[in-house]
Parts: C-alpha cells; sequence; structure tokens
C-alpha cells in the first residue's frame, strides 16, 4: 500500500495536476451554487473538456474535483436561498436554511465547510484503507439485499420527514414512485403511462422536479410574503460576516461528524445507495439520538442538522468511489457518468485497475484528499462574498431564482415542455406545502424508484416470485427494519400521549 | 374539509386512474412470451398504488391526527389574504410566456424580457438599473452556458436565423 501511496503522490502533486484539483473545485463550486446544475449535469459538461486532456489520472483528478465542488456548492445554495440543486444537500437545507433566516448564513456556511471537510477527508483515509476489503463486503449483497436496503432508506426518510404524519409523508413516497414509473423503464422496453405523450417517453426529469418541489415554492413564498425575504434587505449582512462558531458548538458537532463521517463513507460504498440516502439516514439518526430538547432544535437551525448531512454527503460521495474503482459497478448517478468518462478514456475500471494502473487509483484518492483541502482553504475565505447573495434585493432576487429554476430545467433536457411541468409541477408543490405534506419523500422516492424497482425485478426474476423475501435472511431483517423504522414514531407518539392523559387525570 | 384532506382526494383519484392502467390496460399489450415471466411492466405499479390507494384514504378519512401547533413565521394558509398572491400569479404567468416564447425570441431576447418584467411586476421602478442589470445578466448567461460550456442556446429570434 505504502508503495502504492507514493506512487499517487508522485501523480498528484505536479503542477498541471494540482491546478486541475484546484480549478475543478471551483468551477465544481460555483456552477454547483447555482440551483439546477447538480454535480450530475456539471459532470457531464465537463466530460469533453476531460478527454480533451487526454490523461486519465489528470482527467479523472479534474472530475473528481468538479464532483465535490458542485455538492460543496449545493450545500452553500441550500442554506442561502433554500434551493439545493442537489438531492444530496436536501437534507443541509433542513437546519441551513432556518439558520440563515436567523441571520447566522455565515455560521451555517462555515459548519458546512468544516463538516463537509472532515467527511471527505475522513472517506478519503477510509478509502485508502478499506478498498479492497469493502469491495468484497458490497459483492455480498444481491439485488434482493439493494432492494430490501432502498426501502429501508424509504422507510426512514418517511418515518422523520413527517414529524407525526408519517402517513403524509409515506403518500408522498408513494408518489414519487409512481412518478418514476412514468416513461420508459430500464427493464421493459414498452413506455408507460405517458398517455401518448412523445414528451413524457423520457419520463419527468429529476433537477425538473427537484427545482419544482423545493427552489418553485419557496420562490413563491418569497413573493406572497414579502417579509419572509428579510435576510434580503442585507440589513443583516454584518451578522453574515460573522463566520466563528463557538466552543460549545464546535464540541457538539465534533462526534456527529465522526459519526456521520463513519456511517456516510459505508452507505456510499452500497451502490444505490450514495449521498443522498446517507445525507437523510444521518440527519435522521442525529436527530433521533440527540437529547429531547436539542431534538426541537432540529429544523429550526440545528447545527447538529447541518453538520450530520454535510459530513455524510461528502464521505459518501467518497464512498461511492470505492465500487467504481474496485468493481466497475457505480454505486451512483454521478459516479455511472464518471464510469463513462473512464471508458471513454480507455480505462477499463475493476479489480484489476489496482494492479495495472496503481498510478491512477492513487492519484485520485490523493487527489481527494487535496480536494477537500483546497475546498476548505478556498471556500471558508470566499464565504463572507458567496453570502452576499443575500444582499441582493427582492425585487432582482426573486426573477434571478425564478430564471435559475428555469434554466436548470432547460439545459438538461433541451425541451421547452420541461418548463411547463416546471410551473405545473411546482404550483402543486406550493400547494403541498400549504398543507403540511413533506415534499422531499417524494422527490427521493423519484430518485430511487426506477433502482428499487430494477432490484425488485432482478430478485423476483431470480427467486420466481417474492420467495427472496423469506429465503434470504438478510433481506428479511432489512424488511422488518424498514417496518419498525414506519411504526416506531407513531407507536412513541402514542405512548406519550397516553401518557399525557394519564398525567391530566392524576393518574 | 381542510387543505390536506382535499388534496389527498385529489391524489386518490389519480391513483384510481393509475391504478386502472396498471390493472386492466396495460398487460393487454403484452407479447405473450413475457406473460411467462414472473415480473411483468405492470407489477411494480400494482404493488406502488395499492399502497397508495390505502394511504390517501387514510388521510381523507382523517385516520391520522395532524398535529396543531403551527409555527407563525412559517406559511399559513390562514394568512392568505395578507399575501401577494397577484404577484405570484402574474409571475408564474411570466414564467409559462418565457417557457413558450424561449424558442421563437430566441434566448436573449426572452431572458431579458422576462428578468425586466418579473423586476417590474415586483414593483421595481428603476428602469435603467434594471434594464442595465437584465441586459448583462442575459448575456453573460448566454456566453458561459453556450461558449464556455458548449451547450447550444439559440440566442437570437428564429426569424432572423432562418427557422
Amino acid at each position: 500500500m505504502l508503495e502504492g501511496l507514493l506512487t499517487g503522490l508522485a501523480t498528484a502533486f505536479t503542477f498541471t495536476n494540482i491546478m486541475m484539483v484546484v480549478g475543478g473545485c471551483l468551477i465544481g463550486t460555483f456552477i454547483g451554487m447555482l440551483p439546477g446544475l447538480g454535480p450530475m449535469s456539471i459532470i457531464a459538461i465537463m466530460i469533453p473538456v476531460a478527454i480533451t486532456i487526454g490523461d486519465p489520472s489528470a482527467a479523472l483528478i479534474l472530475l473528481a474535483g468538479v464532483y465535490y465542488g458542485a455538492v460543496f456548492g449545493g450545500s452553500t445554495s441550500s442554506i442561502l436561498i433554500n434551493a439545493p440543486g442537489v438531492a444530496s444537500t436536501v437534507a443541509t437545507s433542513f437546519d441551513g436554511y432556518p439558520l440563515a433566516r436567523k441571520g447566522q448564513a455565515g455560521k451555517a456556511l462555515t459548519v458546512a465547510a468544516i463538516s463537509s471537510f472532515a467527511g471527505g477527508t475522513i472517506g478519503a483515509i477510509l478509502l485508502m484503507v478499506f478498498a479492497p476489503a469493502l469491495a468484497s463486503v458490497a459483492l455480498l449483497f444481491h439485488s434482493s439485499e439493494y432492494f430490501a436496503l432502498m426501502v429501508v432508506g424509504l422507510s426512514a426518510i418517511a418515518a422523520f420527514a413527517g414529524t407525526g404524519q408519517v402517513g403524509k409523508a409515506l403518500l408522498m413516497t408513494f408518489l414519487g414512485l409512481m412518478m418514476a414509473t412514468v416513461g420508459e423503464g430500464v427493464l421493459f422496453n414498452a413506455p408507460r403511462f405517458t398517455m401518448g405523450i412523445m414528451d413524457l417517453q423520457s419520463g419527468f426529469g429529476f433537477i425538473t422536479l427537484a427545482m419544482a418541489m423545493f427552489a418553485l415554492p419557496e420562490a413563491i413564498f418569497l413573493v406572497l410574503d414579502p417579509n419572509r425575504s428579510k435576510t434580503g434587505d442585507g440589513s443583516d449582512s454584518g451578522k453574515i460576516k460573522n463566520l466563528r462558531i463557538t466552543k460549545e458548538e464546535a464540541r457538539s458537532i465534533t462526534p456527529v461528524i465522526g459519526r456521520q463521517s463513519l456511517q456516510g463513507f459505508f452507505i456510499g460504498v452500497l451502490p444505490g445507495a450514495g449521498a443522498t440516502i446517507a445525507s437523510f439516514l444521518g440527519y435522521a439518526v442525529e436527530r433521533n439520538i440527540a437529547s429531547k430538547e436539542e431534538q426541537d432544535e432540529f429544523g429550526k437551525g440545528s447545527v447538529k442538522g447541518i453538520a450530520a448531512p454535510e459530513s455524510a454527503n461528502n464521505a459518501a460521495c467518497t464512498g461511492s468511489f470505492v465500487p467504481l474503482l474496485t468493481l466497475g459497478i457505480p454505486g451512483s448517478g454521478t459516479t455511472a457518468i464518471l464510469l463513462g468518462a473512464l471508458i471513454a478514456l480507455n480505462v477499463s475500471p475493476g479489480p484489476r485497475l489496482m494492479v495495472d494502473e496503481p498510478q491512477i487509483f492513487w492519484a485520485v484518492i490523493i487527489s481527494m484528499y487535496l480536494g477537500n483541502l483546497v475546498l476548505l482553504v478556498l471556500n471558508l475565505p470566499l464565504i463572507p462574498y458567496i453570502a452576499k447573495v443575500l444582499a441582493v434585493p427582492r425585487n432582482y432576487l426573486i426573477p434571478f431564482i425564478l430564471f435559475f429554476t428555469l434554466m436548470g430545467a432547460y439545459i438538461g433536457q433541451n425541451n421547452a415542455t420541461e418548463l411547463l411541468l416546471l410551473v405545473g409541477f411546482g404550483v402543486c408543490a406550493t400547494l403541498f406545502r400549504f398543507a403540511d405534506y413533506p415534499l422531499a419523500p417524494l422527490l427521493i422516492g423519484f430518485i430511487l424508484g426506477p433502482l428499487l424497482e430494477n432490484n425488485f425485478s432482478r430478485a423476483m426474476q431470480l427467486y420466481d416470485g417474492v420467495g427472496f423475501v423469506w429465503e434470504r435472511p438478510m433481506t428479511l431483517g432489512l424488511l422488518i427494519l424498514a417496518v419498525v423504522l414506519v411504526v416506531l414514531p407513531g407507536y412513541r407518539a402514542r405512548r406519550a400521549r397516553l401518557r399525557a392523559e394519564g398525567v391530566a387525570d392524576g393518574d | 374539509m381542510a387543505l390536506d384532506r382535499w388534496l389527498a382526494l385529489v391524489i386518490l383519484l389519480i391513483c384510481l386512474a393509475y391504478g386502472y392502467a396498471a390493472y386492466f390496460t396495460m398487460d393487454a399489450l403484452l407479447p405473450p412470451i413475457m406473460k411467462r415471466s414472473p415480473i411483468w411492466p405492470s407489477s411494480f405499479p400494482k404493488v406502488l398504488v395499492i399502497g397508495s390507494i390505502l394511504l390517501s384514504l387514510s388521510i381523507v378519512l382523517g385516520l391520522e391526527k395532524s398535529p396543531e401547533k403551527k409555527d407563525a413565521a412559517d406559511i399559513n394558509l390562514s394568512r392568505l389574504r395578507e399575501y401577494k398572491v397577484g404577484q405570484a400569479i402574474l409571475l408564474l404567468g411570466l414564467m409559462v410566456a418565457y417557457a413558450l416564447l424561449l424558442r421563437p425570441l430566441g434566448f436573449l431576447a426572452s431572458t431579458f424580457l422576462f428578468l425586466t418584467v418579473g423586476s417590474y411586476i415586483l414593483g421595481e421602478r428603476r428602469y435603467g438599473i434594471m434594464i442595465i442589470v437584465a441586459a448583462i445578466a442575459a448575456g453573460t448567461v448566454w456566453y458561459l452556458v453556450d461558449v464556455v460550456l458548449g451547450i447550444f442556446l439559440s440566442p437570437f429570434p428564429l426569424f432572423l436565423t432562418g427557422g
């Protein structure tokens, strides 16, 4: 390993490759900040650039830098304008945006930057140590376990997203899963539920839906209630400069970062789970194990609520490179695009990569560490400037948010119908928000829908029916866990209510 | 009946239509050889729709007690009269107009119009700044997306480019 590490160091620490990391992180952060341009689209855009570079190590280093930058940029826009361009930073907006609205955007961004750095760094170290061993663990999972794992992820999301309203959250999850079945599936070549409309042939666009669920309702609320954008007047810009976090806050987030970096990394390794699940699960876990007072803070601007998803999603990003580099299996949409880029560069990722081209494998790992350092050094000083977005007057900010929402949906698909879908879904999403329906479960259901169905179908084909549920103990165990996750909050709330009634009766 | 139950009712109706398609019309098109497979294109939707119908019914019937507490700072339907609903509807209309005009007018003109009219709707009356900001933004975004990133965005109206 030491020999490989030295090869990697020698490759990564050339002038060109350091420039690649710095450039990639910068481009990623700035584009990732624009709502609607997530890492997937940015990497897709950068692939032609990477291919022109020619050197596989340099190209992969550039793309990895862009990936990290985009994830960080996504968190920035989640915190500042509640417009997560990336699914994996949706959880960051739960506490990041409320904290920014309290005038502490600077603090929220600092916590996000530190957590991302720590998560990514711990992830990179773990990747270095565990890559070969972890690949064999991931190999043990069959499609039935992947299916069950995704069910666990979805139930966990539903269980925490609807506080006291698990039914609504579950309904949203199902709605998202149903929306994912529209269009041509991967396993079946026949279009489903398109009602004969050609534009629905390829299904709904993920970015369109993400914009419609989060950015658009938020923009509409800014229009409806001018008081909502109070920070937008620039009156609180003095507080934004205050990037400091107190000693107590640092102490409280340290264990969160440690736990979530580990958990996020291992979730990221499992194909299909990825940064999104890691961030939501990280948020849910930290919320559940926090003390009662801290639990009430979640959703209102808790620093722990920012640290958990941020460290988890960065560690998971790193983790998702494990199956890509060691097995040649992409763990997420983003790594799938990276896989395409690698093949275009004549590199075949897989178990042989470490043996045949160790310099590529190790250079990527070293550059990940370097990338995280660049993000911290580059982004922390830039935070006050980034936060200036909040000082833009409302009359200009809102048309621009709406415009970027439209652009996000348009660039991905180059189809004006997508814009009409965006407005339609946006109006629906606004109504849902008025009625207290959580929207994150819908989007996650939509993203995981195709993966869930593919693994479900594969398991069904393998076992010629639903026999896989009881024939594979690991699947059964995971599915039971999913049921417990859904039932437990309701049971706990009921018990608490009964106890409260008992007290009132003088029992 | 509260808004959330009305919405659940609408979802229920959508689910019924979806379920009808999944259970009664989809399989008719399936080739006979596919019918031997344990999984059909309609299998997963069939499972999903049962879950959604049960869940939406439980909300329509009010089986789940929703917590009463309301955050005063958050959006609230009871304050709808204080909200600027007109502005919001006009801006949504503007977005639809942008979607319809993007191709015929070209990116530069439609974006410029969108940004200026958007600010105007929100009450901005400093026309000079409005026009400068919109023009610079439209030009910069077009340059970044089309020239730097290489994603084609037709900049000029159709009648200038000849279709």
